[in-house]
């Protein structure tokens, strides 16, 4: 069941009639029920493994907790008789008992993951090298079912199972409320990803209709349909035409089909991401941003902590945390200081751990090179610009040029351009058409078909252009608005009349000027001769 | 306060309500310049509901046999209900949905659409079902017809299948938000230009001959339909030579109108008692016939029909007279103009 | 504390720790600041500061930080 389908919205209408209906203990069973039934309904086989990560995290939570609570009766029970070195004996065998517990869920969980995600591309890669050995042996690929949203439930089962092991939340002890946190379908598709500790103080409680939320979650989802419907689905056009006929389209409508996919992509995941929090708000229930103006950031690394905001602090808190100050890593650092000197050493284990995560970040979007390529691309501009770091300083230093707008829309558009750069590799076929069709950007000289109507030849007509430049504007203005606070709350302020075409309006645009259904076509409809 | 709500409330509903059933209005195809062919359903409604002949199916009916020829020559009063590539549960559909209004003395299906056993085209089933009124029939000749693609929310609420409309827009959709304009008569497309038939192809060797057994299902229950309902079924073919009509199907049909007691016509095997000719009287090399081609076998079918049935001359019924001198006038009008600019070209 | 407020003074010399208690929640530190910090920390005072500690709350002041690696000398 797709957002874009008339079964979601069905389905949405339905739930939030049930919701405020039910006495409101029961609301967040109702939640859970709809959830399976979402799950069930895109196929009923998903629900297995999603059981089994639900159950496998909750019950070896449970258990970590256990062994934790268990110490501190001890301790406490032999308080006063306990040595110093006893203390801390008893205390490292609780640890290491916890962590068999803590490896156990982690390793079942990554491992269903990793085998249903990645076995074809082992097997790919395998059968490269066998044969390039000459071999003429091959493994054949095999057919695995991929549960919709699985990355993005397992991250947040797994973040949960962190969560507990580190002791910074307490562990869930009904099973049925964890199962809803597993699987709240609005989050599923494509995240956010939630941490147990924000989602858990909203998911559970009763929640009485008000209007004012209500009709700010229906808001949000509107504008979610309008990125998504009018904008993302318009130009998706133009850019699977670009990026699928690598052959007809080089040179400058490579830059075309860059420009056009930053917009999709935008629209789309910001779309999706606001039908996914409105639907929530709808419920009285608050699920963490997951953008943050994403397009005005001022360098890659701004720019990742302000888009797919949850799944960065995701990769932050437990891995690229954990691995950087590690043991290990900290006597890394120690011998690098001595070797490579203070200013370089101390960042060694910077460099090594944000690589382990921006490999883990490529593999995560898709088994493919392409990613792997992508997510190194994002590192290796990270790093270099935290090199360059004491460059830029001097030169702020000598041209202050660093709070004259001028200067800032150059880095915004600096920015713009290098992510675009990178996304290339999300769109071709293998990492070596990707370069080469970067590389015919510098060499075709065709820049005129920018302006020379080339483009309506796309499968966009120039009312398409019109509609897209348009909306693109609207979000803009609208981005614009918010650096002083919700459009929302800004609308609502106004008088009835002006509230009521605001949001009429813009249900009126996304009913017409949405890209839905099969879509007319004069044609279709010549009679044909019967 | 309360009240001021509840105004707001109400005016607010008003608006969108209105808005949107404007903007369906105009968004909707007007079939009146081009492919007139969506509007011929639709024109059904407005009618006196009280004929003695009613024509279910498709182009085959629709343009070959015309409804003016059985009036002025035999006093029948006759109706097509047909439209392009109409399936065979469309028609039993339409034929239900008639029966709602009235019950004819006979009812003349055309066997060509036995050649569909599935769905085939979303545009195809928009222009057959968008006219129909809603009644169950309708619900029921919807769900028969969709395409995977296509969505029963798209029927009820046609501004969803047609919102992209907006772009293409012309004055006609203005001028006739409201007002109607006939293109046929009653269910007759008329075509006075002629395209002698040449070269015609002989139909491709096909897998299978039998007809499908979804579309035997629904020639059954239009049997028993008629049968329930004490009207006579007629099985036609039209004379059209293509799509082509295989020897396989003929004699499908021929057994099955054996069986079930039914009359069966075959005009393609008729052309010398019709006088046909296929050299003036079609106007596409064959695959329609144009005014002359069809008031010959029209006028062939209504002396079956009178003999068949024994049915009444009603030329005397002074009401229904007049109205035919109208709809006559329209016809001839309508004759004319086609003439002229046929002359023009 | 004073051999803290080295470690951070180093880092970024143009801010003031003494009064600031926003310096993750207004993004001074990002994450690559608090790796250094930790390791630095971890060398100049031997007390590891695990993940489970990077909270904003523990790196928002050089106070708080403070009084983390007491907690955590403590522990020991």
């Amino acid at each position: 069941m797709f957002f874009t389908s008339y079964e979601f919205l069905g389905f949405l209408l339905l739930l939030f009639v049930c919701y405020y209906t039910v006495p409101k203990k029961f609301q967040w069973m109702l939640l859970l029920l709809f959830s399976c039934v979402f799950y069930f309904m895109a196929d009923p086989y998903y629900l297995i493994y999603i059981s089994v990560t639900t159950v496998s995290v909750y019950y070896l939570g449970l258990k970590i907790e256990e062994q934790a609570e268990k110490q501190k009766a001890y301790l406490a029970a032999h308080k006063g008789t306990l040595g110093k070195e006893e203390k801390k004996a008893y205390k490292e065998r609780v640890r290491k008992r916890q962590t068999g517990l803590f490896l156990a869920a982690l390793i079942l969980n990554l491992g269903i993951l990793a085998v249903l995600k990645y076995t074809n591309f082992v097997i790919a890669n395998v059968n490269g090298i066998l044969h390039a050995a000459g071999s003429g042996h091959t493994i054949a690929f095999v057919d695995l079912l991929l549960p919709m949203g699985i990355s993005f439930y397992t991250f947040q089962a797994v973040g949960y199972l962190i969560d507990v092991y580190r002791g910074t939340i307490p562990a869930e002890k009904n099973l049925f409320r964890f199962a809803l946190f597993v699987s709240f379908f609005p989050q599923l598709v494509q995240g956010p990803i939630s941490r147990f500790n924000d989602l858990s103080q909203t998911l559970y409680e009763e929640h009485e209709f008000a209007w004012s939320g209500f009709s700010r979650g229906l808001q949000r989802i509107l504008w979610g349909y309008f990125k998504k419907l009018v904008i993302a689905d318009r130009i998706l056009i133009g850019v699977n035409e670009i990026i699928r006929n690598p052959d007809d389209y080089t040179g400058a409508y490579v830059f075309a089909g860059m420009m056009f996919y930053a917009l999709e992509l935008y629209a789309d995941f910001t779309g999706g991401i606001d039908i996914t929090i409105g639907a929530a708000q709808c419920l009285g229930i608050r699920v963490t941003e997951n953008f943050n103006r994403p397009y005005f950031s001022k360098s890659i690394k701004e720019y990742w902590r302000r888009w797919h905001i949850t799944m960065g602090t995701w990769f932050t808190d437990y891995i690229f945390y954990p691995i950087s100050i590690s043991r290990p890593m900290l006597k890394i650092s120690k011998v690098s200081r001595k070797y490579l000197g203070n200013r370089i050493g101390k960042r060694v284990p910077v460099y090594l751990s944000s690589f382990a995560v921006w490999l883990a970040t490529g593999v995560w979007h898709g088994a493919s090179w392409n990613f792997i390529v992508w997510g190194l691309g994002n590192w290796a501009v990270i790093m270099i610009s935290q090199e360059l770091e004491p460059l830029y300083r001097r030169f702020h230093a000598r041209f202050s040029v660093e709070d004259k707008t001028g200067f800032r829309i150059f880095q915004i558009v600096r920015t713009v351009l290098l992510m675009s750069c990178l996304r290339t590799f999300d769109c071709y076929r293998d990492v070596p058409l990707t370069f080469r069709m970067f590389g015919t950007m510098f060499t075709a000289g065709n820049w005129n078909i920018l302006w020379d109507g080339s483009l309506l030849g796309l499968g966009l007509q120039l009312t398409d252009y019109a509609v897209l430049l348009a909306g693109t504007v609207l979000i803009f203005a609208v981005s614009m608005l918010q650096r002083s606070g919700s459009v929302r709350e800004k609308i609502a302020a106004k008088p009835y009349p002006v509230r009521f075409a605001v949001w009429y309006g813009l249900f009126l645009i996304v009913l017409l000027m949405g890209v839905y259904g099969i879509g007319y076509d004069a044609s279709q409809f010549i009679y044909n001769q019967f | 306060m309360k009240r001021k709500r509840i105004i707001r409330a109400v005016c607010s509903v008003l608006v969108v309500v209105s808005t949107l059933f404007m903007l369906q209005k105009l968004l909707l195809p007007k079939y009146v310049s081009d492919v007139v062919e969506g509007r011929l359903i639709a024109e059904y409604y407005a009618e006196e509901k009280d004929h003695d002949v009613i024509f279910i199916g498709d182009c085959e009916v629709y343009e070959n046999f015309s409804p003016k020829i059985l009036w002025e020559d035999y006093g029948i009063n006759s109706y097509i209900r047909g439209s392009a590539q109409q399936l065979i549960w469309q028609s039993y559909y339409l034929l239900e949905d008639t029966l709602r209004y009235e019950k004819p003395k006979v009812v003349v299906f055309n066997v060509l659409a036995l050649k569909y056993n599935e769905p085939q085209s979303e545009a195809y089933n928009r222009m057959s079902l968008e006219g129909m009124r809603w009644s169950m029939a309708k619900v029921k000749a919807i769900q028969a017809s969709m395409t995977d693609e296509e969505h029963f929310l798209d029927y009820v609420f046609p501004i969803l299948r047609y919102h992209s409309r907006w772009s293409s827009l012309k004055a006609e959709d203005v001028e006739y938000l409201f007002a109607d304009r006939k293109v046929s008569h009653n269910g007759y497309y008329m075509r006075v230009d002629v395209k002698p038939a040449k070269d015609v192809p002989e139909g491709k060797m096909l897998a299978d001959y039998r007809f499908g057994e979804n579309a035997y299902r629904y020639l059954d229950k239009m049997t028993k339909l008629c049968r329930d309902n004490g009207i006579e079924l007629v099985l036609v073919k039209a004379p059209s030579l293509y799509p082509y009509w295989y020897d396989e199907w003929e004699q499908q049909i021929e057994d099955y109108a054996r069986q079930n007691g039914l009359l069966y016509i075959n005009f393609l095997e008729l052309a010398e008692e019709t006088g046909l000719d296929y050299n003036s009287d079609t106007y596409d090399g064959g695959l329609h016939l144009n005014l002359s081609g069809a008031e010959k076998i029209t006028a062939y079918l209504g002396q079956v029909l009178r003999d068949e049935y024994h049915l009444a001359d009603r030329r005397p019924e002074e009401r229904l007279s007049r109205i035919w001198a109208d709809k006559a006038a329209a016809y001839e009008q309508d004759r004319k103009r086609q003439e002229e600019e046929m002359e023009k070209q | 504390m004073e051999e803290l407020m080295e470690i951070l003074t180093n880092l970024h010399p143009d801010v003031d720790f003494e009064t600031c208690d926003t310096l993750v929640d207004d993004k001074i530190l990002d994450s690559f600041d608090i790796v250094t910090i930790i390791s630095e920390v971890a060398d100049a005072f031997d007390v590891a500061i695990s993940a489970q500690y990077i909270l904003p709350e523990h790196f928002n002041s050089a106070r708080a930080l403070y009084d983390l690696i007491q907690k955590l000398e403590d522990e020991e």
